[in-house]
């Protein structure tokens, strides 16, 4: 059997679903771009074009190969990271890209398959067992080392992808107390963003009382209780000053402006209200392909990347919206039942990680322009315009396909 | 179950993000109908303004359609600029500035491009106007005004300013509010409230009808008449008298506070702030910072009030009872309160008692009795805010809250005013004993000496001052119907008014009376100085005289205040005279007095100020320019006042 075809067990609901919503996404992007007619969705179609011998080369590489040169990969990728802060192309103050005369990469978003390829070989050793703490400190290094060159060109949106990999460690073994820490601290500061700082205490010391009494008399720890309480009340007094002390005026708004404590909707409230006022205006139906009013205005800025799905919203309205979000949800879901079955560990582990990267991406983005999650830059997979990410996700997913297509004929 | 989270959070996160969007753009209709939504176009409807009328019912204020020239400089198509502008009677470099003004503003939002046409410059336009594509006109409402005075009454109306907007949502770019005057203060029941429809546009711009079957609009409402309280007769005499001169009149109906008058001048036509002229109207009026036309003089002007001052020492002094009606001092041309210490008085000396006091104004007679007074306490300082209530339950050193939009508040000194003067030697009535004649701290405006005069009139009452009669359908605020008793029992007022009485009869306005009517009065003079070209000149005293009449059951109070007009006796006095037999006989029998005053004219006095020597109003009138001979401008300060 080893004359097979490139397409030979390959995942065609995968494809399908990949397929429409590149197609879709270009649909909202030719229509987002139509008024400015500077060629953004002639340069898309050409990016889309190119995913075709792009694909083709992912799935006529042997499926042992990544597995084999994951570590290479990802050593290569941190070095095009490094490489920024030497030769990196600065726009609009964050140095993420390599200049190619018009054209531009930017390397953070192949570094995302290259840390998903790492972690999956790191764990497909059968000694490692995330129980120890070394194995944890080890896991959670490969994870953060990309974030610590991504974080200060400054790409905080990047970085933030990376925190999907705590899930992607939690189900191969990372104690679940990592994944409640990150909840309760995400919570915590919300909350504390939100309510003044004593309220917050209040509600945490109700809560532990609550779990101390509930829980069985065995599991009773008093010490433990104390000093979750002094964290969680030192950590909450923290964010106040945090927020007020380092965080930039700019970060400060974002927030301001989803907790509504800003109207300002003409300087920093803009992005936000017009993104709102593009989704709501499309009703149920939406207005129609090309027949967005907001979209053609031009109100919506940098509507063909970050924003493309106000164009969904405004153009094909909530069932439009729905057959978006049902598709992306399809997808996840897919490739993570295709995870589990995987036979080998590296597989599965990579699997996950593409699942978890593509959802964070997807629900960070829609929530951000929906304005339930502070602007931030970071793209719709598939969707949003731009060479680099396109591929990066095109290569992220395909390489997963290709391990599934491969593992019929690994007996 | 570790298999479970990343699915759950996958599922929940989806669900999270569709409860969002159907709430985005099912449930909530707010985004739709934000006005930088361009998918909608708001329209608003605005209502006119209510009119203005006088206490008996005349119409002062009306409104008059104007038209707005709009563009859209995205829509500009092949303009005829020749034509376009010869239509409008523009330049063409106007025609290009303004288009330019507006494309910065926005290429696709309408913007104003030539205000506030009347119906003859419309006319013309008005036929061809379909021929200029991305321009439409806005019809609006101005002002119609039915008489000339009575500028500083109404105020004018103006384009909102941008931090209004900022701040009172009910407000948009572009819309007219009243400013100053009633205009101002009864802006939201004269403007009424603007209707607003939503209309759904399609791509192409084009209207294709109301948003959800008119669901969000709503209908204007007509904004509402009022009546002032204002005699528009007696209004147009007052500004006529003060032609010529500086200064301002207050006229009030002690019975019910009600303003009959309000004259401040040099004043203008309320009509040359509406049109085409306006903004360049009121850069005139604005820059002239000498002759001030927009500032009132009858509410801002804060002097030293001099002798009708002696009116509150005399009653102060019988509540406190310190004098009565008999106690008698002895003018020696002045008095002598202290070793060295010389006050001169000009009455003509002898023995005074209270009657005979104010009527010859004897300086002496109420610096005794003002000693008295401070000297009934031990401590000073508990004296001083004793006699300090006193005053200030006649309205002194307090806005007051009548209804109109600026104010001062004067001065009413308090034993911490004096701590302040004097932080580190003692003080005693002595000190402070150019109170007694109005010359001291006190500062007053000429509404408040009105509103002396009316509390006085009333024996010991008087209602806020306050311009509003009648609101359409409505009660006027109950605190201009709310009585305020004086400190001052009734019984002290009766010897107070009669020697007032004789002011005419015997005193120092012997020569302003009317015969038939009983009038009760004051003089005053206020010393005044000014820096011109850095030397201190003393100018011509500024004439105040207060009155009231008739004398029993008073009709009308009255306070009067020239610039540089000299004794008391001489121009005020006679202002008021006339004034009072105007409103009480709406005839003049004084005619000699009349002429008189028309024919004085104090501009050669204010020539010496630098600025302007011509009187504002009727310069406006006839060329429209009056800056055409800005000198440097002098600083002028007022240093003190002389009693008489």
């Amino acid at each position: 059997m080893k004359n097979q075809s490139v397409t030979n067990n390959i995942d065609w609901i995968c494809i399908i679903i990949y397929s429409a919503l590149v197609l879709m996404g270009w649909l909202n992007i030719y229509s987002s771009s139509l008024a400015s007619m500077d060629g953004t969705s002639e340069k898309q179609l050409i990016f889309i074009a190119l995913t075709i011998p792009l694909i083709f080369i992912v799935l006529s590489v042997d499926g042992k190969f990544y597995e084999k040169y994951a570590s290479i990969i990802f050593g290569i990728s941190l070095l095009t990271l490094a490489g920024l802060f030497v030769f990196g192309k600065t726009i609009a103050g964050q140095r993420c890209w390599y200049g190619f005369g018009s054209f531009t990469i930017q390397p953070s978003e192949f570094a995302k398959a290259a840390t998903a390829l790492a972690l999956a070989k790191y764990l497909s050793d059968t000694q490692i067992n995330l129980k120890e703490v070394n194995r944890q400190i080890q896991a959670l290094a490969i994870v953060f080392l990309p974030v610590l060159l991504i974080l200060p060109q400054p790409d905080p949106g990047s970085a933030l992808i990376y925190s999907v990999f705590i899930i992607v460690l939690y189900r191969e073994g990372l104690p679940s107390w990592y994944v409640w820490t990150g909840f309760i601290t995400i919570l915590l500061f919300v909350l504390t963003l939100i309510l003044e700082p004593q309220y917050v205490i209040l509600i945490a010391l109700t809560t532990l009382i609550i779990v101390h009494f509930k829980s069985r008399l065995s599991d009773r720890n008093i010490l433990l209780s104390g000093i979750l309480f002094a964290l969680m009340s030192g950590f909450v007094l923290s964010v106040n000053y945090v927020f007020e002390n380092i965080f930039k005026q700019h970060h400060r708004d974002r927030f301001n402006i989803l907790l509504g404590k800003t109207v300002d909707l003409k300087g920093i409230g803009y992005n936000t209200n017009q993104s709102e006022i593009a989704i709501g205006s499309g009703g149920w139906l939406g207005k129609g392909f090309l027949e967005g009013t907001q979209t053609k205005g031009g109100f919506v800025p940098e509507q063909h990347t970050d924003y493309i799905f106000t164009t969904v919203g405004e153009e094909w309205g909530f069932v439009g919206s729905l057959v978006v979000i049902t598709l992306f949800v399809g997808l996840f879901l897919r490739i993570i039942y295709l995870a589990e079955r995987q036979k080998t560990k590296f597989s599965r582990v990579y699997g996950y990680c593409v699942a978890g990267i593509l959802f964070i991406h997807f629900f960070v983005n829609i929530a951000m322009v929906a304005g339930i999650f502070p602007t931030i830059g970071v793209p719709l997979p598939f969707f949003s315009y731009g060479g680099s990410g396109l591929w990066g996700f095109t290569i992220l997913l395909f390489i997963f396909i290709k391990m599934d297509a491969n593992k019929v004929n690994e007996w | 179950m570790r298999k479970l989270l990343l699915p759950s959070l996958i599922i929940v996160a989806a669900s999270l993000l569709v409860i969002r969007i159907f709430y985005l753009q099912v449930i909530d209709d707010s985004f739709k109908l934000k006005s930088d939504n361009n998918a909608i176009k708001i329209k608003y409807d605005y209502p006119e303004r209510g009119y203005i009328y006088d206490r008996n019912g005349k119409l002062l204020v009306a409104n008059q359609a104007s038209y707005d020239i709009m563009v859209i400089p995205r829509e500009l198509k092949n303009t005829d600029t020749l034509e376009f502008c010869q239509l409008l009677n523009i330049t063409k470099e106007d025609f290009i500035k303004k288009i330019e003004k507006a494309k910065i503003y926005s290429p696709r939002l309408p913007s104003v491009f030539l205000p506030q046409l009347n119906k003859s410059e419309f006319a013309a336009f008005q036929e061809k106007i379909r021929k200029f594509e991305g321009f439409y006109f806005q019809k609006r409402s101005l002002r119609d005004y039915e008489v000339d005075s009575g500028a500083n009454i109404f105020g004018f109306i103006t384009q909102v300013n941008e931090k209004l907007v900022a701040k009172n949502p009910y407000y948009n770019s572009g819309d007219l509010i009243g400013r100053q005057g009633v205009e101002e203060s009864y802006e939201d029941i004269l403007r009424g409230i603007k209707g607003v429809k939503y209309i759904q546009k399609d791509k192409y711009n084009r209207e294709i009808g109301s948003f959800k079957e008119g669901r969000y609009d709503t209908i204007a409402v007509q904004g509402e008449d009022i009546n002032l309280t204002i005699d528009a007769e007696l209004q147009k005499y007052g500004e006529e008298l003060m032609i010529n001169k500086r200064g301002g009149i207050v006229a009030i109906e002690p019975k019910t506070g009600e303003i009959l008058a309000l004259v401040t001048a040099p004043s203008y036509d309320p009509s040359i702030l509406v049109g085409r002229q306006r903004s360049k109207n009121y850069t005139k009026l604005y820059h002239d910072s000498i002759a001030k036309p927009l500032y009132d003089r009858g509410l801002l002007a804060e002097y030293p009030p001099g002798s009708p001052f002696k009116i509150l020492t005399g009653l102060v002094a019988l509540q406190e009872g310190v004098v009565n009606e008999q106690t008698t001092f002895m003018c020696n041309h002045g008095f002598a309160y202290a070793p060295g210490r010389f006050q001169r008085c000009h009455c003509g000396g002898g023995p005074r008692d209270l009657h005979v006091g104010i009527y010859k104004s004897c300086n002496a007679y109420f610096s005794n009795v003002y000693l008295r007074t401070i000297g009934k306490y031990k401590s000073s300082p508990y004296a001083v805010d004793v006699w300090s209530n006193h005053i200030k339950s006649f309205g002194l050193g307090q806005f007051m809250g009548y209804d109109l939009p600026t104010g001062k508040k004067g001065k009413a000194p308090t034993s911490k005013t004096y701590k302040k003067m004097y932080p580190d030697w003692g003080w005693s009535g002595k000190t402070i004993i150019s109170n007694a004649i109005g010359q001291g701290e006190v500062l007053m405006t000429p509404i408040q000496l009105a509103n002396m005069m009316a509390a006085v009139a009333n024996e010991g009452y008087y209602y806020t001052p306050h311009i509003i009669k009648k609101i359409e359908g409505k009660k006027i605020d109950t605190k201009f119907t709310t009585k305020h008793v004086t400190t001052i029992d009734k019984k002290y007022f009766k010897p107070m008014i009669s020697g007032l009485f004789d002011v005419y009869n015997l005193g120092t306005a012997a020569g302003l009376r009317v015969e038939g009517i009983d009038i009760c009065g004051k003089t005053g003079t206020a010393e005044n100085f000014a820096k011109i070209d850095g030397k201190r000149v003393q100018l011509k005293d500024h004439s105040i005289f207060v009155a009231f009449a008739p004398k029993d059951n008073p009709k009308i109070a009255i306070a009067i205040l020239v610039e540089n007009g000299g004794f008391g006796a001489t121009i005020a006095g006679p202002i008021a005279s006339l004034m009072i037999e105007k409103y009480l006989r709406k005839k003049i029998t004084r005619t000699d007095l009349e002429t008189r005053i028309l024919n004085t004219s104090l501009q050669a006095q204010y020539a010496k100020l630098g600025g302007l020597s011509e009187d504002i109003k009727l310069e406006l009138r006839k060329n429209d320019s009056i800056l055409k001979s800005k000198t440097v401008i002098p600083k002028i300060k007022i240093d003190s006042t002389k009693e008489n």
